[in-house]
């Protein structure tokens, strides 16, 4: 057959499609009032795909293994990591993060970690959920 | 009497025909191309200068940002020549799980490549099916080194990753997958009428063109020239492996150096790269993954080392080479400078656009999988002045930062 793609084009009109339609199957007319209805228990969201082990996602810093010994902060490729010189501890600004987990490798005391946590979206950098310290 | 002349149609720096920016002035007569003229230098991004402002352990993941497609051979070929200049050894093992990622990567890149491909020719649910194919890559991407474009696995002196005995079956799945769908691909892209109308005879690089314009990759390979990295300097563990050239003759016994030759070319390299991860799996030995496991020691020897070095890797896209001067004292690289193999497919355009028609021009540009960002590394800028350099004020520039970085 010199049109090749006709059969596939044919088989996939009835499969499933393979996208997850997270996190709701059709675009909501208000998002803060699906969030409500999600809080409420009134409505529910799509899970992501499952990350793999491994997977590198916002990081943990566990404050009192640390040592402030500043070998993250020598690393960091974008320079993503403050020192605080008075309590002699970090702060990692998550917008700068670029996930790449090379203090993780160099912690003497392993004081940091990835999780699987990824949806990072906010419209602040410096909000909250974007600093870790 | 009147007198037909030709006319001149740019296209670009932006242009929704174009994925990245790029300028084209074509010289033409009627629907044919007469003439081409490609200007760059759009995206200066300082890469580089940045890059000696950081160490190299840091640079590591800048080198991974220079191209979204290559986001491994950059940070390979820099910890190559670091490695050079240091004059560490990469454990055996190490240099197996870098051919392992190496090869993952061209998988990615020429499915990817293969899917745009289709998309210039207009035929997009061929884009959609070799994607679908692709994601499996990306999936397994995901599995060996944490995300699926920025991998982070290189490492100076070695890999951050280590393939498990539980993690080879994923591999294997996938590898298998792909081996039973080649056939599928294959008829897709060389039997359809479509692909074979608008490919065939279409963009034609000569053999003396391709030596001439020191073409690299597949681009070359296509137009019959054995010119890859991995057979002809063997770096990692390519040496311990059964490869050779690949050229469109294996699968068609005749070579063209047009289009269609280049979609056969990309296509074997796919099946190249599946035999030479089976081959890795097969034979890699146990042992360190990694020269210096820690960074901090390796970081107080880069401050102490002194000394140039060269990296060299075959790149989906042809030959990647990063240079690296360091001075003692100094924990940050005193000179880096990269050379994209999109910088030597460039001239190559020229060729093949002439003679050729405007709806050709999509296809035939993307058939050098050409990576605008990556290649940009000269910028001059004088607001109004134009400037032209000319071949001798350009070799004295060069003789003179070389004098200034032998210094």
């Amino acid at each position: 057959m010199s049109f090749s793609m006709i059969r596939p084009v044919l088989v996939q009109l009835f499969k499933k499609p393979f996208t997850n339609k997270f996190p709701v199957k059709y675009t909501p007319k208000s998002t803060t009032k699906l969030l409500e209805a999600v809080g409420e228990g009134k409505a529910q969201i799509i899970p992501p795909v499952e990350t793999p082990p491994g997977f590198r996602g916002k990081i943990q810093y566990d404050k009192e293994k640390c040592t402030g010994c500043r070998l993250c902060i020598r690393v960091c490729p974008s320079n993503a990591i403050e020192f605080k010189p008075k309590e002699k501890k970090i702060k990692i600004y998550l917008a700068r993060c670029t996930f790449c987990s090379q203090c993780n490798d160099v912690c003497p005391v392993k004081c940091l970690s990835m999780s699987n946590e990824f949806l990072l979206a906010d419209t602040d950098k410096y909000s909250k959920d974007m600093i870790v310290e | 009497m009147t007198e037909k002349t030709t006319y001149r149609l740019p296209i670009g720096p932006i242009h929704p025909a174009l994925k990245e920016p790029v300028q084209f002035e074509f010289e033409i007569d009627g629907e044919r191309i007469v003439d081409v003229d490609v200007s760059l230098g759009h995206v200066h991004r300082s890469i580089e200068w940045a890059g000696t402002r950081r160490n190299p352990i840091q640079n590591l993941y800048l080198a991974e940002r220079i191209c979204g497609i290559c986001s491994y051979c950059h940070p390979v070929a820099f910890s190559l020549a670091v490695e050079n200049a240091l004059d560490i050894q990469v454990p055996d093992r190490g240099e197996y799980l870098r051919v392992i990622q190496g090869e993952l990567e061209r998988m990615c890149s020429h499915m990817l490549w293969a899917g745009v491909a289709a998309h210039e020719v207009g035929f997009d649910t061929v884009l959609y099916l070799t994607w679908q194919m692709r994601e499996k890559l990306l999936d397994l991407t995901e599995y060996l080194t944490g995300n699926r474009v920025t991998k982070a696995i290189t490492m100076i002196g070695g890999v951050r990753r280590d393939i498990t005995k539980d993690m080879v079956p994923k591999i294997q799945e996938t590898l298998d997958y792909f081996k039973e769908n080649f056939e599928k691909i294959r008829h897709t892209y060389l039997d359809d009428k479509t692909f074979k109308m608008r490919c065939q005879g279409v963009g034609v690089l000569t053999y003396d063109d391709a030596i001439k314009l020191c073409a690299v990759g597949p681009t070359t390979r296509a137009s019959g020239v054995k010119k890859d990295v991995r057979v002809d300097q063997p770096y990692f563990a390519y040496s311990d492996l059964d490869i050779d050239y690949i050229t469109p003759d294996i699968l068609t016994g005749e070579i063209h150096g047009d289009v269609y030759d280049r979609i056969i070319q990309r296509l074997l390299e796919v099946k190249q790269a599946i035999d030479l991860m089976e081959q890795c799996l097969d034979k890699m030995p146990s042992g360190d993954i990694v020269a210096e496991p820690k960074p901090a020691k390796l970081l107080a020897m880069l401050k102490k080392a002194e000394g140039e070095g060269i990296g060299r890797h075959e790149a989906p896209r042809g030959e990647v080479i990063h240079y690296v001067k360091l001075v003692s004292g100094e924990e940050n690289a005193y000179t880096w400078k990269v050379r994209a193999p999109t910088y030597n497919n460039i001239l190559p355009w020229i060729p093949m656009l002439k003679g050729e028609q405007i709806a050709d021009i999509p296809i035939v540009a993307a058939s050098t999988d050409p990576c605008m960002s990556c290649t940009n590394r000269v910028a001059v800028v004088d607001r109004d002045n134009k400037y032209i350099l000319n071949k001798e004020e350009l070799h004295q520039m060069s003789v003179e930062k070389t004098r200034r970085l032998l210094k």
